[in-house]
């Protein structure tokens, strides 16, 4: 009787945020407030050193969202290989004889790396850039992982740090280089933009692929000192 | 009304059911589910609202794909410290013995 009168509560409580938001969202889509944001953004295109919009607010005009953002996946992937147990990646339980995801990973590996530098790559002129083909090489790592294949660069080593802080070093230090430079924290040289955003956004991809990598392969792994998945006391 | 608003009212549709189950699920994994839900209701709003207003805005895409990101690694941090959990306590919900039971 109390866990109804509990459902039927936070149901209740939950139906009025609805209505509420949905009312506010309302509200400001029906608020004429003209925003000129995306007029002064295809204005200033020119100077950004990208032809993609997203890419232009990305890595020049809000830079410093995309440096805070390395930081916290950089913090995140530090707490969670802290928290690891990477001696068990050697694990023979863990490699599969599956001999269809080998001729799969055969194929899918070259093919995957091939599309995340394509992503990279294309992010100067249309939708793509770090982020997506970061996660694209993370994909590739998971499944590598899977299907058991050696790597090295995972395990604990001079390796896996460099390529956890690389994307957030370079771009601290190009930010840091700007301002000593007599330019504004962040801003690049005028004329050097294109090639500091090029070569930011290839150590980002990197240490992205790499975090997102090294968090999924900290996630512990079972042995047999510890409770079976789903088998709890 | 436009299809963009359309994006943005089911967005807040999608927060509505997150809340209510991040309020009710016990298992920490369905709770972080629901949480994830509640973000990506986020950002529908945010897009949805931001193209109902101006036609296709870069600058809350921009924000959006970074939120994207960061929720994604948050998410495998709050795998890899759920499993954690699991193994020292053998619990998969935070509610202590007493209750658990009942």
């Amino acid at each position: 009787m109390r866990r109804r009168l509990l459902l039927f509560l936070t149901l209740a409580a939950c139906a009025g945020f609805t209505v509420a938001l949905a009312a506010a969202v309302l509200h400001a889509a029906g608020a004429a407030l003209p925003s000129a944001l995306p007029e002064q953004l295809a204005a200033s295109l020119g100077s950004s050193g990208v032809e993609h919009p997203v890419t232009a607010v990305l890595l020049n005009f809000r830079n410093y969202d995309t440096l805070l953002e390395i930081g916290v996946l950089v913090i995140a992937g530090m707490v969670g290989i802290s928290l690891a147990s990477t001696s068990s990646l050697e694990d023979p339980a863990l490699r599969s004889s599956d001999s269809l995801l080998y001729a799969l990973q055969r194929w899918f590996v070259p093919l995957m790396l091939l599309l995340a530098l394509y992503l990279l790559w294309a992010g100067a002129d249309r939708p793509g850039g770090a982020f997506q083909a970061g996660a694209v090489l993370a994909a590739t790592g998971v499944l590598m992982r899977l299907g058991g294949l050696p790597m090295e660069f995972v395990r604990p080593g001079v390796l896996l740090r460099l390529g956890l802080v690389l994307g957030f070093a370079v771009f601290l230090l190009v930010a840091v280089a700007g301002a000593l430079a007599g330019e504004a924290f962040l801003a690049y040289p005028p004329g050097m933009a294109g090639g500091l955003i090029l070569t930011i956004e290839i150590v980002l991809t990197l240490s992205i692929g790499m975090i997102l990598l090294a968090l999924f392969v900290a996630a512990p792994v079972s042995d047999e000192h510890e409770p079976e998945e789903g088998a709890g006391p | 009304m436009s299809p963009d608003l359309l994006y943005a009212l089911a967005g807040v549709v999608l927060c509505g059911i997150g809340l209510f189950g991040f309020l009710l699920l016990e298992h920490l994994l369905r709770r972080l589910l629901a949480f994830n839900l509640i973000g990506s209701g986020v950002f529908l709003v945010l897009i949805g609202l931001a193209q109902h207003r101006n036609g296709p805005d870069p600058v809350p895409q921009a924000l959006v794909l970074t939120g994207i990101v960061v929720a994604i690694a948050a998410t495998a941090l709050a795998v890899v410290l759920i499993r954690r959990y699991y193994h020292l306590t053998g619990h998969t919900s935070l509610a202590d013995d007493g209750e658990a039971q009942s």
